[in-house]
């Protein structure tokens, strides 16, 4: 099959309900091999009942999906070897040490005592643990635990990683260097598939989905969602800015507003003719002083044309 | 070869965090040795020092001389006189007074003919306390006025085997390891897969290819162990303490705690995977206890109960291990005539296990 190597993850009208509540709706996903693909979205879109769906941990209420050419619904045990996964908390072991663990996910992958022991002073100098290799992993700070959890994962070398809000208790440095270490990764031919709610993390991704209560509402290039917004933004310099975002609000031609400091950015879609000049105009008239600029859209804009109200159309390519 | 190396790692794994598991590790040796002075010291059939009272209207040379010798069995624990049969059945009432004794006046003359000598007041309420006062009541006194002691008379003479001098921790202690080893077996099984999906560990475990039986089976084995040192303790403190003999095989023994303690862990990994949270796998475990207690034969004798409470102690594992214990280390029995019982052992815990495997599920929904 060619999907088989074109794609590591190919996922075909999947949806899972839990009672009531549809976590996951019809979602369709092609996820290139040796990419970094990332989910966006709020909490509750549904990143991690589609990520759970992918490994093999939930059963698809409808659907299907193909992961490294392996039928997720049936039987996983041809896909787990072949798969690393690191869960939005924490599930090492708090009571053993660094080592330990590491050990412990060794043998369960099934290396050889030599091989074992190589493959894990690599990844300790890899994941900067060599001198928390005998710290009990329930005492280590977050940064610390997540490149546990990171080396654990790619342990047995997977082909395909998923990681689920990887970075959601780090600081801003651990961050940095994780994502030095994905981009590692990704350069060796691992597939990985990360899910954020962080704008800047996303924007690294080399392909994009936007989750929104669980349905997929863009899908692209970082870059090629953000030409393609269908959204003209300006951006408002003004003396009140609260003030200012209500009036716009208001207006039937604005699609949303949103404070950043004391700037507005006003999203206006494209279909709308002048829209400067509108903007100007009604801030003027209303005895503001503002100063107005066309800007070019940020991911965020991306993110609050395709998500807001459930208004929910296929915007990207 | 794969499977045996996954095996052992979790064995591995299961041991390290005991190792560091300081409360756990204290129960384990804690458990059996405070249960046991517990048991050994606080339970005894065997009464003495019932408290009683006499109220002796007689008065004279001979009912004084029956008096001491009720005292001198140790039966009873006399107090104060009192006066008249009236007191005596309200200290029993107030609950001051097991056992009251009523010397009628012409205590003297009764002994000369057929009529009982004197009457004993007994709180029936409790039935070893009755029991006790028909022993009492069988006590010959030898008095000179009437050579011929009743007891003679008897058709049946009891010859007490195993146990002569009749001290309970020769009983208990047996049924104790049973006991014990259900409470910390199963306890220590029943929450460890749960405490694995409350901590997260178990979405990480089940997608790797760990199968679930080299996990089920990684996570009992070293329990195995930690039971038959359990067994080690049990026995050393009860012949040092209670003298409680091992008349039979050790290694028979052993044998027999290794497939009692293989059916306890099954049993837990069966709660485990039943359980939603640490807090229902204790519940469900001292659901089980209870019976254990009650139903097995430990306390009361098994064939006193009621057929439908005998079925039920039939399934518990506890009932066939105690009989094993007791026929191994008091009777000198040997597995082979027991066998069937361990057989029932062996079976239970390949029900549980495979209940325990077929129930875990390796997806989250």
């Amino acid at each position: 099959m060619t999907s088989d190597t074109e794609y590591a993850i190919q996922a075909r009208g999947l949806t899972r309900r839990f009672g009531d509540l549809v976590a996951v709706s019809n979602l369709d996903l092609d996820v290139p091999r040796a990419g970094i693909y990332g989910f966006l979205g709020p909490n509750g879109s549904g990143k991690s009942t589609t990520i759970r769906m992918l490994c093999g941990l939930l059963t698809p209420t409808e659907g299907s999906a193909t992961v490294l050419g392996l039928d997720v619904t049936g039987n996983t045990s041809l896909l787990k070897p072949k798969i690393g996964y690191m869960t939005q908390k924490f599930s090492l072991y708090g009571d053993l040490t660094v080592r330990e663990n590491l050990e412990f996910i060794a043998d369960i992958y099934s290396y050889g005592r030599s091989g074992r022991n190589a493959r894990i002073a690599e990844l300790l100098a890899d994941y900067d643990l060599e001198a928390q290799a005998k710290q009990l992993a329930g005492t280590m700070s977050g940064g610390q635990r997540q490149r546990l959890a990171l080396a654990s994962a790619v342990l047995h070398r997977p082909e395909l990683l998923l990681l689920d809000e990887p970075t959601s208790a780090v600081d801003p440095r651990s961050r940095r260097d994780f994502w030095a270490k994905l981009f590692e990764l990704s350069d060796a031919g691992t597939t990985i598939l990360v899910s954020t709610h962080y704008m800047d993390e996303a924007e690294r991704c080399h392909r994009l989905a936007i989750l929104d209560r669980g349905v997929k509402v863009a899908d692209g290039p970082p870059a090629e969602l953000q030409q393609n917004t269908g959204m003209t933004i300006i951006e408002v310099l003004s003396d009140y800015p609260s003030r200012a975002q209500s009036l716009l609000a208001g207006l039937p031609e604005v699609r949303s507003v949103t404070q950043l400091g004391v700037r507005l950015r006003v999203l206006v879609p494209s279909h709308i003719d002048s829209p400067l000049e509108l903007v100007s105009a009604v801030l003027r008239d209303s005895g503001f002083l503002a100063e107005c600029k066309m800007v070019d859209a940020s991911l965020e804009d991306v993110f609050v044309a395709v998500t807001r109200d459930g208004e929910t159309s296929e915007r990207a390519a | 070869m794969n499977s045996l190396i996954r095996l052992l790692a979790v064995m591995q794994k299961e041991l390290r965090q005991l190792r560091r598991d300081r409360i756990t590790f204290a129960m384990i040796v804690g458990i059996p040795i405070g249960q046991i002075l517990l048991f050994g010291y606080a339970i005894n059939t065997d009464v003495r020092n019932l408290t009683a009272a006499v109220a002796d209207q007689a008065n004279t040379h001979l009912s004084r001389r029956f008096i001491s010798e009720l005292r001198q069995t140790q039966v009873l624990n006399i107090g104060e006189p009192v006066s008249s049969p009236e007191q005596l059945e309200a200290m029993l009432r107030s609950g001051k007074i097991s056992v009251g004794v009523h010397i009628p006046h012409d205590f003297d003359r009764r002994v000369m003919d057929a009529r009982p000598d004197a009457h004993l007041l007994v709180d029936g309420a409790d039935p070893t306390i009755l029991g006790v006062a028909n022993q009492l009541v069988s006590m010959p006194i030898a008095f000179d006025t009437r050579p011929v002691p009743r007891v003679a008379e008897r058709s049946l003479q009891v010859r007490p085997y195993y146990n002569p001098e009749r001290r309970t921790a020769v009983n208990i202690v047996p049924g104790l390891i049973g006991v014990i080893l259900t409470l910390t077996m199963m306890l220590f099984t029943a929450v460890a897969i749960v405490r694995e999906r409350e901590r997260g560990n178990l979405e990480l475990l089940i997608n790797t290819p760990v199968s679930t039986t080299q996990l089920m089976i990684g996570k009992v084995v070293p329990y195995i162990g930690i039971g038959l040192i359990q067994l080690a303790l049990i026995t050393a403190v009860g012949k040092l303490l209670f003298d409680v003999p091992i008349r039979g095989s050790i290694v028979e023994l052993y044998v027999a705690a290794f497939a009692f303690i293989a059916a306890n862990l099954a049993l837990g990994l069966f709660i485990s995977t039943v359980a939603k949270t640490q807090f229902q796998a204790m519940q469900v475990t001292f659901f089980i206890l209870l019976p254990s207690i009650l139903l097995s034969g430990f306390i009361f004798p098994f064939a006193g109960m009621p057929v439908f409470a005998q079925y039920l102690g039939e399934v518990l594992p506890i009932t066939h291990f105690i009989r094993l214990t007791r026929g191994i280390m008091l009777r000198e029995a040997s597995l082979a005539e027991m066998s069937n019982e361990l057989l029932l052992l062996f079976a239970f815990t390949a029900v549980a296990m495979t209940a325990a495997v077929l129930r875990f599920s390796r997806r989250l929904d």
